[in-house]
């Protein structure tokens, strides 16, 4: 191969070893010539470049490197690599191009400790952030005229509307699944005719408004995120604050609404759904007719039931948006954050949800809508 | 490059005949004929919306024109699939508007992005010293290699822009508006640098821009887009003595006058 680059020792010349490149001394050729010539121990005196048929400021870089190691002069470089040769000469190149890391046992304590740090200023972010929503709340309250009516309907479709469909058939399969497992198990006691209790309490009092809590936390949760996220990274949210619009009023408060709302709609539904599925089980496997079972559903389903999931509904809907949009605005810096950060919203809102779920649970059994 | 003696590197690196670019019933570029010489740099300018980036993403492959014929270091890129584009991509650079840099990298590893992907075998050491060197030849600090491009101000990005798009060695480097959004003492520098890198590293140029300074400082030559087509190519006073309406208006108004009477100014402080 002709094209790549070469090198001799000469060491008959009179002013000691003489080190002769020839060919393409360039980026495309540089890596065997670079591995050879660091390997080179003896005292080299001269480089000469009269040989070489081309170069870059690459081939010039590993030029100077072996230069500078052996303390040694260049020859024979024509006026162009002259000129290579003197742009890159003086650089200090030596280092690292990532930001210095610390040793293993310093940085896991380190992680660990920032990670406790941060949640402590996490709870104290979120904290303060319901405080801003609740004072952005009052001042819309006090000026009505300014409420962003608008929005909070866009937002009301986007939550509500648009994810009838997914609830729907989630929630439809989610009953036929419990009418068809929990009658196999209560067959055992002959007592099939409970699957009608059963479907309409566990969707009613759980189910319905647990499952609608999570899709929408993947739904709308992760979309809150990502949305004020990269308005944050394109500073958006900045241009708003600097003409004196606040980001809470007309980003957070219709997200904060509409979620908190539609939760409580798409709960009920998504209860009703399950029942019909439930309804169908019952009609096709196990001899109920149709409307024999919902009409049943009335009589084994006490209200409090309904009003447990109502009740539930729109915390949960709020906690799903307040994660969102609480994680949305902590986007700093680069398009990755704004991924960790839709995680993270999506993440916190479905273990919130569960854990306050659990409360929910022991403090209805306790008032006596066991 | 400086020192070739192949002969396809003597013609004219980027050729552009009857080129049209068509989005939907818009018609941006109706026959638009170009030429850029080997070693020039050349300024391309033109009104808002006139289609400069248009042009420079049909030369550099991210547009396909509707028509027309593009050969850009003797290869045609409208002809072009993406493997047989490989050749011809390490050979060019691309500094876009705002630098363009991967967020989740820190400035050395943007440099070392297309290193990584075009010249595997090279040690990783070599390669760190070439990214380091690479971004300091630009202007940068030391200290800026290591951090992240949300770290930097508007005009270093411009510049790790530039020591990417300067990390392969192109023959051919691509500058959509450098000087857009730096203060004048960084334009200043940064006008002086291409140039410098030009001279240096045997670059051609292919630069947009707005910037009147630009033009009187550093280019050879300056293309007009208007009418959908280059109405003039060739040095400044070449171009108004044309007499073409547009041209008249850009270089003859306030800001025209101004940038020009500055050039003669350092010209006359230069000679003397």
């Amino acid at each position: 191969m002709q094209d790549a680059a070469q090198y001799t020792l000469d060491e008959n010349s009179a002013d000691g070893t003489r080190l002769v490149l020839s060919g393409k001394v360039t980026l495309a050729n540089i890596a065997p010539l670079e591995r050879e010539l660091k390997r080179l121990s003896a005292p080299i005196r001269t480089v000469d470049l009269a040989a070489v048929d081309e170069i870059d400021t690459v081939g010039a870089w590993v030029v100077c490197r072996v230069a500078h190691e052996h303390n040694c002069d260049i020859t024979g470089a024509s006026p162009a690599a002259e000129r290579l040769l003197s742009a890159v000469r003086d650089i200090d190149a030596s280092g690292d191009t990532r930001p210095l890391r610390a040793p293993v046992w310093e940085r896991v304590p380190v992680a660990v400790g920032e990670k406790v740090y941060a949640t402590r200023s996490g709870i104290y972010g979120v904290v303060g952030f319901f405080g801003q929503i609740l004072i952005g709340g009052v001042s819309l309250a006090r000026h009505p005229l300014r409420f962003p009516i608008r929005a909070l309907v866009h937002q009301m479709e986007l939550v509500g509307v648009t994810a009838l469909p997914i609830i729907g058939l989630m929630s439809f399969l989610i009953g036929i699944v419990i009418a068809q497992q929990g009658s196999v198990q209560l067959e055992q006691f002959g007592a099939e005719s409970l699957t009608v209790n059963l479907v309409g309490r566990i969707t009613l009092r759980e189910l319905g408004v647990l499952m609608t809590a999570i899709m929408v936390a993947g739904r709308s949760g992760s979309a809150f995120a990502a949305q004020l996220g990269t308005m944050k990274l394109t500073e958006e949210i900045d241009a708003m604050r600097t003409i004196g619009i606040s980001p809470i009023e007309v980003l957070v408060i219709p997200r904060i609404l509409a979620a908190t709302f539609m939760m409580v709609l798409l709960g009920f539904y998504a209860s009703i759904m399950a029942i019909i599925g439930g309804a169908v089980v019952g009609d096709l496997t196990l001899g109920i007719p149709f409307w024999t079972f919902l009409a049943r559903i009335q009589e084994v389903v006490p209200e409090h039931d309904l009003w447990v999931g109502l009740i539930k509904a729109p915390v949960f809907g709020l906690i799903v948006a307040l994660a969102g949009c609480y994680n949305g605005l902590q986007v700093r810096g680069n398009s990755e954050e704004v991924g960790r950060r839709t995680t993270m919203a999506v993440v916190s809102a479905i273990f919130a949800v569960i854990v306050i779920d659990a409360f929910f649970a022991v403090f209805f059994t306790e008032i006596g809508w066991g | 490059m400086p020192m070739t003696d192949h002969p396809e590197d003597l013609a004219p690196p980027i050729v552009i005949e009857g080129l049209v670019n068509r989005f939907g019933d818009f018609t941006v570029h109706e026959g638009l004929d170009l030429t850029v010489q080997r070693g020039e740099i050349l300024g391309v300018v033109g009104g808002s919306g006139s289609g400069k980036s248009v042009l420079m993403r049909s030369i550099i492959g991210l547009q396909r024109p509707s028509a027309g014929r593009i050969d850009v270091l003797g290869r045609t890129i409208t002809e072009l699939d993406l493997e047989q584009g490989i050749g011809v991509r390490r050979r060019w650079g691309v500094l876009f508007q705002g630098g363009a840099l991967f967020s989740t990298l820190t400035v050395g590893e943007n440099v070392e992005v297309p290193l990584r992907k075009y010249y595997p075998n090279l040690s990783s050491e070599l390669r760190h010293e070439i990214a380091r060197y690479k971004v300091i030849l630009t202007g940068l600090p030391e200290s800026a290699v290591a951090k992240y491009p949300s770290e930097l101000s508007g005009g270093m990005r411009k510049r790790a822009g530039l020591a990417r798009a300067l990390a392969l060695d192109p023959e051919l480097l691509f500058l959509d508006e450098p000087t857009a959004g730096l203060d004048p003492i960084g334009a200043a520098n940064f006008d002086r640098l291409t140039r410098e890198l030009k001279e240096t590293l045997g670059l051609t140029v292919f630069l947009i821009t707005h910037d009147l300074d630009t033009l009187y400082e550093i280019c050879d030559r300056v293309a007009v887009i208007a009418d959908k087509k280059i109405i003039g190519v060739g040095t400044i006073p070449e171009l108004i003595a044309t007499g073409h309406p547009w041209i008249e208006e850009y270089f003859n108004g306030p800001r025209g006058r101004a940038a020009q009477a500055s050039h003669q100014r350092h010209h006359v402080a230069d000679g003397g």
